[in-house]
């Protein structure tokens, strides 16, 4: 085992892994952020979404130990302390952006590294940057809506599918 | 995945010891190699992670080459611009989480047959540098997934001469997101270089008839009538040798037609 010590969420932590041992893995099981999901486990849905240093990456598909001394930042992160969800949650509840929720966390992280990125993105570059997150239930649809509202563009074009 | 120590070193140095001992295995970004430990295909005594040396890292212009550190993301490579068939295919491998954790010496060293960095290395005439040598592109890829580095060699730069003109057309598996075909076309003061991926079980190669045609002549129209044989093509449910052989010709001539 190996200490390895990283910043998440604003948070100093640290903890025992072996090499193994998933960043995804780290955050839900020994710091018990569960919002960080597991869906496939082998890097293609993109459920466990989460950034490192301000990058988007894959936390099932990254070693905690190579996240030693990084800044991560989990879904826990995106609403304030008392609850109130942030633009793009908001957004994803206003938009019905979400059916059985388990992709959401990824969903909303990495809409959260596109706005940064690209703050007005058009229908299609919001559908392109989600190449890697997979949901089986919406069809895309209203979580490329919720995306588009949230960077305070007007969905009244988008058409209900 | 089977237990194994990860080591992360912080100076090329003391990755290339740590790569000294029995079964140790580099690890770049690990979009590939992770999932393959998963499904216990690789069984390591021990990880060298690259990430962490900062110069492996960073890409840097020295008159017409683009010097790239092998530990360099994509989502890097994708944002520089200044070999913009370069940036342009970086910037469709995988999706945006893979591009930001995958890196081009780990693309390079594990050669997959479908990957998109071979194709533009080949066609560009790259220089592969390790920590022993420099190897040219033409004598780096020897296979499926076989390529001319040897035990504990570490791709430490890819030397990417900029060409006269140039363009990289994918037609995308769309699961993988990998090229079930990919050309790579690359003009030069010397003549026309194409550079074939995911079609041939052999891996990444030169199509020497195209490259002829198109040096006399750097036009679509240059292309009517040739063809690749489909003995030796990839045949799989995504597309048949004779589907992947006919794609080789499209993909040229709009590589051809992209480039200008």
């Amino acid at each position: 085992m190996t200490k390895v010590t990283m910043t998440v969420n604003g948070k100093s932590v640290s903890g025992e892994v072996e090499g193994r041992t998933l960043l995804s893995t780290f955050v839900r099981e020994n710091l018990g952020l569960t919002g960080t999901h597991v869906g496939c486990d082998t890097g293609q849905c993109g459920a466990c979404t989460l950034h490192v240093n301000g990058k988007s990456v894959k936390s099932c598909n990254m070693f905690a130990l190579e996240a030693d001394g990084a800044e991560v930042a989990t879904i826990e992160s995106m609403a304030a302390a008392d609850g109130t969800l942030n633009t793009i949650q908001q957004a994803f509840q206003d938009h019905h952006g979400l059916q059985c929720g388990f992709c959401t966390p990824g969903m909303v992280m990495t809409a959260a590294s596109l706005l940064e990125e690209n703050p007005k993105p058009t229908e299609q570059e919001i559908r392109t940057y989600l190449s890697g997150n997979i949901c089986r239930c919406t069809g895309y649809h209203n979580i490329v809506k919720a995306i588009m509202a949230a960077s305070g563009q007007d969905v009244s074009a988008v058409a209900a599918e | 995945m089977y237990a194994f120590e990860l080591e992360r070193p912080t100076s090329l140095a003391d990755a290339v010891n740590a790569l000294k001992s029995e079964e140790a295995q580099a690890l770049g970004g690990g979009q590939t190699l992770i999932p393959t430990l998963k499904q216990r295909l690789a069984m390591p005594e021990t990880l060298v992670s690259l990430t962490a040396i900062d110069e492996l890292k960073g890409i840097r212009r020295e008159g017409d080459t683009l010097i790239i550190g092998g530990a360099t993301c994509h989502a890097d490579v994708a944002a520089e611009g200044s070999y913009p068939a370069l940036s342009d295919l970086a910037g469709l491998i995988g999706d945006p989480h893979v591009r930001n954790r995958g890196t081009i010496g780990g693309s390079l060293a594990n050669n997959d047959p479908s990957a998109c960095y071979p194709a533009a290395a080949l066609a560009s005439g790259a220089t592969i540098v390790t920590n022993e040598r420099e190897i040219a592109a033409d004598d780096y890829f020897v296979g499926l997934f076989e390529t001319a580095l040897n035990e504990g060699e570490i791709i430490t730069a890819v030397k990417m001469p900029i060409p006269q003109a140039a363009a990289y057309v994918k037609f995308e598996q769309p699961a993988s997101r990998f090229a079930l075909v990919g050309v790579f076309v690359v003009k030069t003061a010397n003549g026309v270089r194409v550079a074939v991926t995911g079609a041939s079980e052999g891996g990444v190669f030169r199509w020497s008839e195209a490259e002829s045609a198109l040096s006399s002549n750097f036009a679509a129209d240059a292309l009517e009538g040739l063809k690749v044989p489909s003995d030796g093509m990839i045949g799989d449910i995504h597309g048949s040798p004779e589907y992947r052989a006919h794609l080789v010709g499209v993909l040229t001539k709009r590589a051809v037609t992209k480039a200008g």
